[in-house]
């Protein structure tokens, strides 16, 4: 299968599946947190302001802080997740699945200023596009990836639509059962055009084109997961 | 089995974990509830189970994954070991890579002051001479007292600004490093220049008195402290030039980890050096010679800590 999925296999055995977040989505999500922080800044210039010098060195202070470590605090006690990320539904993972500690977030943080050499993120976006799983040069000292967090989990299960089940006119192998379940799964969520013109491509198997072949292969679906 | 048969038989486990991970409480019971979804979603892909269900499992699974492995190691003892000799011995181990780097601060530094002795046009070169004209003005009028308005508060302000110009400095060092080294090459380079140029030039203007009280102390964390980092970021580089046995990304990585200790000890010590730098150095308090004296003790300090500490394992 062509995805961009990356798999990592945990210590249980079975194979963990994570989709890596590509550069648009991290744009903006890095966006949304430069917003914040410049927030931060006029928020604490305005406060320390009336304290003259001794505000100045507390501001400047306060500037470090957020510099570097903005991300790193987030990353550490908000589950992977800065403000932005959350906003995005993003979150920065260890490659191996696990979430990141205090040493490999810190890493990316400081990493992230040779990403952004020679400008504009120009190293990090390079980095991002020639390897695997789009990660900045940062991503690839620290080994962590940044993930879109798993879809909604209440989607939608049934396969809807059909009340009878149908058999197929001669066995189907697991992923043609699999590929015809996958399809009613889905079906409430494709246009009406578009689920006819999926459906039209398995005539052979239905016997029939536009809605009748929709509502065979829903009702063989019904039969093929078990539902009657 | 049907895919509608195996949802009904095991929906009530899942419910139950989602619900014990969104209680994020230590339940006693999350492992085992955990390994059995794991042996779910191994059923459910191999039985080509649809992707809904799989997506769920594999959602389940990614949290639980997360809840159990999840590092919760206290960082207090951590530090404390760290700070008693495993910094010492992480520099002791790539004590070639901190050489170098050594060497590319300290050469010019060594270098130019006598170099601008004998031709003072040399300063020029490096650094603006409207900067240098500023710096002589500023050890010049400061009567022990370096030009600052003799008050506390500037002493904070410039605590502030020391740390945020330093410690990036620092930081710069060690991520430049990605760059095959190039990055750190410059950074040590450039400070070292720049440092050495600065001292020729006010050693020659003849405020030698007023400058090396000052940075005799602070400088015995804060040199130390961008060598490291940069040693560090030297390490990144070589990584990625010579990655031996492993991959390169697994080079990199396993570099980065190798070197974060330094550039943690580096973080350390440039704060220390920024107190030093805002309230010790600065001060008209204290004479001269006591700071020349606390430079001297501070240096052989540093460079006990770094041959000697942490040798005998425990």
């Amino acid at each position: 299968m062509i995805d961009t999925l990356c798999a990592v296999e945990t210590p249980e055995g079975v194979e963990l599946e994570f989709s890596p977040a590509g550069p648009v989505p991290r744009a903006l999500a890095w966006m949304v947190d430069a917003g914040i922080r410049g927030a931060a800044y006029v928020a604490l210039a305005t406060v320390l302001q009336g304290l003259g010098q001794v505000g100045l060195g507390l501001l400047m202070l306060c500037m470090f802080l957020l510099e570097w470590f903005y991300p790193v605090g987030f990353e550490v006690l908000a589950r992977g997740q800065t403000p932005g990320k959350r906003l995005l539904g993003l979150r920065v993972l260890r490659a191996d699945g696990a979430p990141v500690g205090w040493s490999r977030s810190t890493v990316r943080s400081l990493l992230a200023f040779a990403d952004f050499l020679p400008f504009g993120f120009a190293a990090g976006l390079t980095a991002m596009l020639l390897g695997r799983h789009s990660r900045r040069l940062g991503d690839l000292a620290a080994g962590t990836v940044v993930v879109h967090l798993s879809l909604d989990p209440a989607r939608r299960l049934q396969p809807g639509g059909a009340t009878a089940t149908l058999p197929p006119p001669f066995p189907l192998s697991l992923p043609e059962q699999r590929a015809v379940m996958g399809f009613a799964e889905r079906a409430p969520g494709l246009t009406l055009e578009r689920a006819r013109e999926l459906a039209d491509l398995l005539e052979p198997l239905t016997g029939a084109r536009g809605d009748e072949g929709v509502a065979r292969l829903q009702a063989m679906a019904l039969g093929l997961r078990g539902l009657s | 089995m049907k895919q509608e048969r195996f949802e009904q038989a095991h929906r009530e486990e899942w419910d139950a974990l989602a619900a014990m991970l969104a209680a994020g409480d230590g339940d006693q019971r999350l492992p085992q509830a955990y390994r059995r979804v794991c042996q779910h979603l191994a059923l459910a892909r191999d039985r080509c189970y649809t992707a809904g269900l799989v997506q769920r499992l594999n959602g389940l699974v990614m949290a639980g994954h997360q809840a159990l492995y999840g590092s919760t190691l206290g960082l207090g003892p951590q530090w404390g070991r760290f700070l008693a000799g495993g910094l010492a011995r992480s520099v002791r181990a790539r004590y070639r890579t901190v050489l170098l780097a050594a060497m590319l601060v300290g050469l010019p530094m060594a270098i130019l002051p006598p170099a601008i002795a004998r031709d003072p046009q040399l300063a020029y070169l490096v650094e603006d001479p409207q900067d240098l004209a500023r710096m002589e003005t500023m050890y010049q009028s400061g009567a022990g007292r370096f030009g600052r308005a003799n008050q506390a508060q500037t002493d904070v302000a410039m605590f502030g600004f020391y740390i945020w110009n330093n410690v990036r400095i620092t930081f710069q060092a060690f991520a430049g490093g990605i760059i095959l080294g190039l990055g750190s090459i410059f950074f040590l380079l450039y400070n070292g220049v720049h440092g050495g140029a600065v001292a020729g030039y006010l050693a020659h203007a003849g405020l030698g008195r007023q400058f090396w009280p000052f940075v005799a102390t602070h400088s015995a964390l804060e040199l130390p402290a961008l060598v490291l980092a940069g040693a560090a970021g030297l390490h990144l580089g070589w990584a990625l030039l010579a990655p031996g046995r492993r991959s390169r990304g697994q080079a990199l990585a396993a570099a980065a980890r190798e070197g974060m200790p330094l550039v943690y000890g580096a973080a350390l010590m440039d704060g220390l050096a920024a107190c030093i730098e805002a309230f010790w150095s600065a001060s008209a308090l204290v004479p001269p010679a006591v700071k020349l004296a606390a430079g001297a003790l501070l240096w052989t300090a540093m460079a006990g800590y770094f041959l000697l500490a942490g040798r005998r394992r425990a």
